[in-house]
């Protein structure tokens, strides 16, 4: 059972700056008392949101320029900390569907694939630039090509990287590893049965 | 060249290379808690699959259970939480999974219970869906967070896909200084290597700093792996980590138990086993660290002044600034004297005997200054037992503490222990990241158990080193 094939994303753009934006920022942990992800895409960043507004300052997830968007392009080691997958989930169901970043948590940057949200990374210059190019021009459409890895828009097309394994599985649309793990459940039994505690080392 | 830990245990689980280039890694101990466990339920319900290994997953509930007796009384008031808790109790009914819960009196934060039962042991692959997971690799296993969606593999196939992780081996050579403790070394180690340092890396801790280690102080360095960007971390077995693990419920006895310390022996990493990276830290120069930002690499030895903005690489300043403006602090100005308003003993990095013991030490017929609000919350009920043998509790009780019931409490802010505006929490956790203790505005202060019992008796930061005489 394959998931659907993820070639490209497009839409526009959504700038956070700034490095280590953690995932309690994302989502508090007090929204994290349910017991599904409905409704969860309404908290993202809402602490930060509110910080913000107190200061006459405006977040970008609460910027009505980029309400539409789908692209987010943010810093350094973006979605650090918990390993909470709600962290994604509230940014898809906010909308987005695809990130490009300097650097990721791997713990975040899993959960994203198992959310077939592809996550590019990119040097500091060129987030830089797609962050102030998509400040001038909010409405402007991002075109991301996964198998080409490259971003298109209005400044042209930019090169992105992303990891080979994950760039393969949005392409035959395994990122979803369940699917792929099941087919190999007897190789895993037999393993087990070679794994000397699993037998409480009788 | 010989083999690391690493690739040992690595490769011991190895059930297939997928298409992706990844790893399928069988999982030998899964724990599941209330918060990350539901929704993988529901993925597991959907697709009608069902658990082929139960007798390898563990449950608790932890995150969500109020700490005082009153509190969890059921229903819970908070019914978000009581429908999380009755989520977990029939999720674990229904696939037959042992739940350590609060009605068998063995409940306990997740990270604090696994090692207390003997379930964790060397060799292992552990996952859960908790970032702290990392706290396992103190017994010589690779053990790391994972994500709902991959809680829901783990149920569905005992497997997940994995990548093949660098491996970093710092040695703590020397030995450590009085007043400096695990929770330093850790907070060490972020400092000097960043947040982000150990992306792409499982951490190997060994030298002499760690040899000399007690298994709970190991957990303590392992527990913060995760917060240095590495997601596991990890020691080697040995001796302490054998007279640790002999006769817990879930250890093999008698021949079986030989047959495992031998087997455990064999998976240490070869005296020269290949590393990608080896740095040393020297055990003399680590002082008490407190943390004063948002971030847990945002630390200063207890005795040195705030860090200039400019003392950072360019691309960090903007964090920094970050963290100075949301913690109302000044470039230079010391940390010691920072008045606290809130202190709080606990959690699955230090939320165990050792680190109850050492607390209690310097709060021992003291009084917790006036206008502070201090909590000593025991990482199981385990651990509360036996503090309550030792007469801890009352310790902290006449000291003025809080002494409360099992559970995460003020690490996160689903329960309701919380800090209120934006007050400041001495606190023994593990996360400074704006808004984590339950107030948007709350500031939180990383610190050692010593360093936060000796804070709630003078009320702001103190040096534990001029408290040594107690």
């Amino acid at each position: 059972m394959a998931g659907k094939i993820v070639t490209e994303i497009t839409g526009p753009g959504i700038p956070l700056r700034g490095n280590d934006i953690d995932t309690d920022r994302i989502v508090p942990a007090r929204f994290l008392k349910c017991v599904t992800f409905d409704g969860i895409g309404e908290h993202a960043f809402t602490d930060d949101i509110k910080g913000l507004a107190a200061k006459g300052e405006t977040h970008s997830f609460a910027d009505a320029r980029f309400a539409n968007a789908a692209v987010l392009v943010a810093n350094q080691n973006f979605g650090c900390g918990s390993s909470r997958e709600h962290a994604p989930q509230s940014l898809q169901r906010w909308g987005i569907r695809a990130i490009i970043a300097e650097s990721y948590s791997e713990i975040f940057y899993g959960n994203c694939v198992s959310l077939a949200i592809p996550c590019f990374t990119a040097d500091h210059e060129t987030c830089a630039q797609l962050q102030a190019a998509i400040e001038s021009n909010p409405e402007g459409e991002l075109k991301l090509d996964i198998a080409a890895a490259t971003a298109t828009g209005p400044c042209g097309t930019i090169a992105l990287q992303i990891q080979p394994g994950a760039q393969s599985q949005f392409l035959d649309g395994s990122w979803n590893a369940r699917a792929g793990l099941l087919e190999n459940l007897d190789q895993a039994k037999a393993v087990a049965e070679n794994i000397p505690y699993v037998s409480n080392y009788a | 060249m010989g083999q690391n830990l690493y690739h040992k245990v690595f490769d011991r689980h190895c059930v297939a290379q997928l298409a992706s280039g990844q790893f399928q890694l069988f999982i030998g101990l899964h724990l599941i808690h209330e918060v990350t466990s539901p929704q993988a339920f529901a993925m597991v319900r959907e697709q009608n699959l069902s658990v082929p290994f139960p007798e390898l997953t563990f449950a608790t509930v932890d995150h969500i259970i109020p700490t005082t007796g009153a509190g969890r009384q059921r229903p819970l008031q908070d019914p978000l939480a009581e429908e999380m808790l009755q989520h977990i109790e029939q999720n674990t009914a229904d696939f037959g999974i042992n739940f350590f819960s609060p009605d068998k009196n063995d409940q306990g934060i997740v990270h604090v219970i696994g090692p207390e039962r003997g379930l964790t042991q060397p060799g292992m692959t552990i996952a859960c869906g908790d970032s702290h997971t990392s706290t396992h690799g103190a017994f010589g296993t690779l053990a790391f967070g994972i994500g709902t969606s991959q809680v829901a593999d783990v149920l569905a196939t005992q497997t997940l896909a994995m990548a093949k992780l660098k491996v970093r081996r710092i040695n703590f050579t020397g030995a450590l200084q009085p007043g400096v403790y695990a929770k330093d070394v850790a907070l060490a180690y972020i400092n000097l290597l960043g947040v982000n340092g150990g992306v792409g890396f499982a951490y190997e801790f060994g030298g002499e700093v760690i040899d000399r280690m007690t298994m709970e102080e190991r957990m303590t360095v392992c527990n913060m792996s995760i917060e240095g960007g590495a997601r596991c971390g990890y020691v080697n077995p040995d001796q302490t980590t054998f007279d640790y693990l002999k006769g817990r419920d879930y250890c093999p006895e008698g021949e079986a138990w030989e047959r495992a310390v031998a087997d455990w022996q064999s998976l240490a990493s070869d005296a020269d086993a290949d590393y990608d990276d080896v740095i040393e830290i020297k055990g003399e120069d680590i002082e008490p660290f407190v943390t004063w930002g948002i971030t847990p690499a945002q630390s200063v030895g207890v005795a040195q002044n705030l860090p200039a903005v400019d003392s950072f690489a360019e691309a960090d300043q903007l964090v920094v600034r970050e963290a100075y403006e949301y913690m109302s602090f000044e470039e230079g100005q010391p940390i010691v004297g920072t008045p606290v308003d809130v202190v709080f003993i606990g959690s699955c990095t230090n939320g165990r005997m050792s680190d109850l013991r050492e607390a209690a030490k310097f709060v021992k017929g003291k009084k917790v200054a006036a206008g502070v609000r201090a909590l000593a919350v025991p990482g199981s009920q385990e651990v509360a037992r036996q503090a309550i043998a030792e007469g801890l509790d009352k310790v902290f009780d006449e000291a003025g503490f809080q002494w409360r019931e099992a559970g995460c409490s003020m690490c996160l802010a689903m329960n309701p222990d919380q800090l209120q505006g934006n007050e400041i929490s001495a606190s023994t956790s593990n996360r400074n990241f704006k808004g984590r203790q339950g107030s948007p505005t709350g500031r939180t202060l990383l610190m050692s158990p010593a360093m936060a019992a000796v804070a709630a008796v003078e009320g702001k930061v103190t040096d534990v080193r001029n408290h040594l005489e107690n």
